[in-house]
């Protein structure tokens, strides 16, 4: 058996020593805070500095005297002649070529088929149905506004991804200059995105496009890449040995090779085009989640539950699909089949959109369903809903009430109340026990870059709610997590359901806690707290899933009782890849403590919003760079810890 | 098969250094450094001072353990790795100092290779991966199919020209392999341990499939193994390689009668000689009259002989060669002791 703690680390009893007395340091800074100088407490005024202004001074110059702007407007009016053709076919848009709006039956037939074409009978009942529960409902023109924007910016992130992937497989400078870009562009929060869109494009839904391609593109550089070196070397030389050039070699060999990875790549820029395009609201990107906005605020529940199950459907199908897409393989056919055979899933459907579009011409219901004569629930919700608060109120009101009495300010005004200095220290020593001098130092770079915005404050209040959230996460994951891994029926299906719910635009989540608490702080953190939850579950099943089998017979048979085993040999073993879980929960936390800020919170976000509503690119970009930092920093110790980790362990 | 008369490829003196500046380092390492020497360096030597001649229509194998340098060697034959030092001469062509382009249209002409893990391309059917090459040097479709169409039918896989790679055995999949590298009609065939991947029994029915082919065309190939009795069984001379060096490069006889170092000496302990070693090699002057007996084939091995041997109680054999003329004798002594081992 292996026992985690056997393994030897040079350099760990010195470095943990190290790091000890830099956190003792920072006990003593804190304890000190009566006697310490103010310029030790909180940052002084010659320590920040005026970034924003830099940035926005960066902005203007680019934007007018390079005449970028130019450039931007150029590339928007492509865009917006494309989205254009969408918005027509999909909802009639009065514009060229002026065809549409295509009647929903034959959007639905399309979606069934295409879903019957990738994985069978399940998938076509679930994207059909998708379809079929929008247009019923009377949300078709707000959800084709949604898909309209989704169908132009997913393939142009698609395209722009793959080629600066290539890029950076070719030239080993542009994977290294693309790198640390791609890192922060991965932890900025989808705000900071908006406001320099804003600034060049303006609002509406070519700017929502835009923003779009841009925050869904890196996951496609990274995948390209990884496809790109992942395929064998004796397929690229079998390529050469034929006779390919660079080009033929390129696009004939190693791309079509590298197809898993390109369309996990594509998968990704699908979700998060769909829920970015969801968030896109906040600048004015008209469909299903400006209506979802809309509605939070005004608090109609019923309403934007209904809006929530369509935006949850959509993601479940587009996700379901792109997967299957991902594993479908090409098959050939016996010889001798006919011709309509080969091809009987494309004329099935020319057969059925022939009907769909004839039943379009002579039943206006089958053409678009207007408003009025929608179906809806959402009274019926409304009454449910009612009823389920009236009975859960004193619960959820006294739970309120205790979390910001005795819980959530306390702890604001503790991490409030430390001085700056001994956050400094701190976060160096942690980095110095974890990676010494160098995680020290990059530790420092960032707290200490962050104290130099400015926006101090703000950025602890942030931490705060992302640190409570995760303790909670912590607290309900791990156990949950640990209880679903000991059946396997169970770990399945509360993967399934933890891979369902990652699909949700983050959007989704502040429904159920506008419902149950309404629109405070406590909401903000339930919020966070449902959304850290799956990546915290999901990881610690995988983690303990994954211990090689020999090791758990070898426990068995060591007569270790469940506890002993569970504790003593799996946990440690599933712990690196635990910790690689709580990473994720940190960075989706932070996302999802930005984005609740517009129902009211005191943190990074609000300032976010603020803005946002008056385009600062300079203001919002630093507080996007704050949050990324707070991101990165977290992400390299649990990272940096988990790979020693798993060196050490032998399980890398 | 070797005539011997011209050379196909010729590689004179090539190194092979991994690292970070190999030329660099190549131009400083000091002589008698050993392959560890230079793995303290910093560089792994992959190839050294490896000098070869293939003559047409002759089968080198190239044998050594993994990590011996012998795929790497095959792939500074082919430049798919550029070498370090040295020279390769391919066709009258000096390999190194061919433009892309011209690379390029040697591979298109010249060059076929079969891959250890088959390197078929999943995307394209069986009838696409086949019609590759050709695709890649411009030729017409319906030319290409009928190439292709051909190909499939020469290595036995009519019928599955629709099939992806990955609903193939391992077989199969190295037999598509191999119509496609003989596509576009090589003259010079490399097969880097085209049947290591697959099971002992698909490996022999492989192995005698290649034989039937290289019956048919008669290529120039370098092939590359770490099985001895692959090699034993296909090659006409055998280049034993370890640690980069080509320690023996001989015909099969030579290097189970007289191993040139101790290494091959160590490889060749457990085989079993009397199979390998053709009569011409025990070749003697003859000592009494032979007139009388019937005589044996010196293009026979030994051991095809034992029976006879043992059953025949004349001290000499007479040897005649393919014509039928008498070359010497076949001594009994000598052909037991081979066959038995020398009396203790």
């Amino acid at each position: 058996m292996i026992s985690a703690e056997a393994v030897s680390d040079h350099s760990r009893p010195g470095r943990i020593c190290q790091g000890q007395i830099i956190i003792l340091i920072a006990i003593v800074l804190a304890l000190g805070k009566f006697i310490l100088p103010e310029s030790l407490i909180r940052p002084p005024n010659w320590l920040v500095w005026p970034f924003a202004d830099w940035i926005n001074w960066l902005f203007d110059f680019i934007k007018d005297d390079l005449g970028f702007i130019f450039v931007t407007r150029a590339f928007a009016a492509g865009i917006e002649w494309l989205l254009d053709v969408t918005a027509n076919l999909l909802y009639g848009r009065n514009r060229w070529p002026r065809l549409g709006p295509l009647p929903w039956t034959f959007i639905a037939i399309t979606a069934a088929m295409i879903g019957y074409w990738l994985n069978g009978w399940k998938l076509a009942l679930l994207s059909g149905g998708t379809f079929v529960w929008i247009a019923v409902m009377g949300q078709w023109k707000w959800a084709m506004e949604t898909l309209s924007v989704i169908v132009v910016a997913a393939p142009i992130a698609v395209l722009a991804g793959l080629l600066c992937g290539i890029a950076a497989w070719r030239h080993r400078w542009v994977e290294r200059a693309l790198n640390p870009i791609l890192n922060i562009a991965q932890s900025l929060p989808h705000f900071a995105y908006m406001i320099p869109v804003v600034v060049f494009i303006g609002v509406g839904p070519k700017s929502g496009a835009i923003v779009t391609i841009i925050f869904a593109a890196p996951p496609m550089i990274r995948m390209t890449l990884l496809g790109l070196k992942k395929v064998s070397s004796e397929i690229a030389e079998s390529g050469m040995m034929s006779g390919a050039n660079r080009w033929q070699l390129l696009w004939q060999v190693r791309v079509p090779s590298a197809r898993t990875e390109i369309l996990v790549g594509i998968n990704q820029v699908i979700m998060q085009c769909l829920a970015m395009v969801v968030l896109a609201s906040f600048i004015g990107m008209p469909g299903l989640g400006q209506k979802l906005l809309q509605l939070l605020q005004a608090l109609k529940i019923g309403r934007s539950v209904e809006i929530g199950v369509s935006i949850v459907l959509i993601a479940i199908m587009l996700d379901q699909c792109s997967k299957a897409w991902v594993v479908k393989e090409p098959k050939h056919f016996e010889k001798g089949v006919p011709w309509h055979e080969r091809h009987r899933l494309k004329l099935l459907w020319a057969g059925l959109s022939c009907l769909a579009f004839l039943a379009a011409e002579f039943l206006p219901l089958a053409d678009q369903i207007k408003r009025t004569q929608a179906l809806t629930v959402y009274k019926q919700i409304d009454t449910v809903v009612e009823r389920f608060i009236i009975l859960a109120d004193p619960v959820t009101q006294w739970l309120r009430g205790f979390l910001i009495r005795n819980v959530l300010i306390p702890m604001r005004d503790v991490y409030l109340w430390l001085p700056f200095t001994a956050v400094l220290a701190f976060v160096a020593g942690i980095g110095w026990v974890i990676g010494s001098l160098r995680s020290a130092l990059i530790c420092l770079a960032f707290v200490g870059m962050i104290a130099m915005t400015g926006w101090w404050d703000r950025a602890v209040i942030t931490t705060y709610m992302v640190s409570f959230a995760v303790l909670v996460v912590i607290a309900i994951g791990l156990p949950l997590g640990i209880w679903a891994s000991r059946a396997r029926a169970r770990a399945r299906l509360v993967l399934l359901i933890c891979d369902t719910a990652q699909t949700f635009p983050s959007f989704i989540y502040l429904i159920p806690v506008v419902m149950l608490f309404g629109v405070n702080d406590v909401a903000a953190i339930g919020a966070v707290i449902v959304f850290g939850l799956v990546p915290m579950t999901r990881y610690t099943i995988e983690g303990l899933r994954s211990v090689p089998p020999e090791i758990d017979e070898a426990a068995d048979m060591c007569g270790a009782a469940f506890r002993q085993k569970l504790w003593k040999v799996r946990f440690p073993l599933a712990l690196p890849t635990i910790a690689v879980g709580l990473n994720q929960t940190v960075l989706f936390s932070l996302f999802m403590v930005i984005i609740a800020a517009f129902i009211g919170t005191q943190d990074l976000g609000q300032e976010m919003q603020r803005a946002l509503s008056s385009t600062d690119v300079g203001k919002g970009l630093v507080l996007g760079l704050c949050v990324a930092f707070i991101g990165l920093l977290v992400d390299h110790l649990i990272l940096t810890w988990s790979a020693r980790r798993k060196v050490a362990l032998g399980i890398s | 098969m070797a005539d011997g008369s011209e050379t196909v490829i010729s590689c004179r003196d090539v190194w092979k250094l991994f690292g970070n500046h190999p030329e660099r380092y190549f131009a400083s390492i000091p002589s008698g450094h050993n392959f560890d020497d230079i793995r303290n360096d910093g560089y792994i030597a992959a190839v050294r001072s490896a000098s070869l001649e293939i003559s047409r229509g002759e089968m080198l194998v190239i044998m050594g353990l993994s990590g011996s340098g012998k795929s790497t060697l095959v792939r500074c034959l082919s430049r798919l790795l550029e070498i370090t030092a040295g020279e390769v001469i391919v066709e009258g062509n000096d390999l190194s100092a061919l433009s892309e382009k011209e690379l390029i249209e040697l591979r298109r002409s010249k060059m076929g290779m079969v891959f250890q893990s088959f390197g078929l391309l999943p995307h394209r059917t069986v009838l696409n991966n086949v019609a590759f090459p050709l695709e890649m040097r411009g030729q017409d479709r319906i030319e290409r199919r009928k190439r292709a169409l051909e190909m499939i039918e020469l290595v036995g896989l009519t019928g599955r020209e629709d099939y992806y790679p990955r609903e193939l055995s391992g077989g199969q999949q190295q037999r598509v392999g191999i119509a496609r590298s003989l596509a576009i009609e090589p003259d010079i065939w490399f097969l880097d341990e085209p049947f290591s991947a697959l099971d002992p029994l698909i490996r022999r029915e492989m192995q005698d499939e290649f034989l039937r082919l290289q019956g048919i065309l008669g290529k120039s190939i370098v092939f590359i193994t770490h099985d001895f009795d692959e090699a034993l069984r296909l090659a006409d001379r055998i280049a034993i390689m370890k640690d980069g060096l080509i320690e023996q490069c001989d015909k099969p006889d030579q290097i189970v009668l007289n191993p040139a170092t101790p290494y091959v000496a160590k490889f060749t302990e457990e085989i079993e000689k009397s199979r390998v070693v053709h009569v011409s090699h025990l070749v003697a002057e003859p000592s009494g009259d032979i007139a009388e007996m019937e005589p044996v084939s010196a293009s026979a091995t030994v051991r095809s002989l034992a029976r006879r041997l043992i059953s025949d109680a004349s001290e000499e054999l007479p040897v005649v060669d393919e014509q039928g003329a008498v070359i010497g004798v076949l001594k009994r002594q000598s052909a037991l002791e081979l066959l038995y081992g020398e009396r203790s």
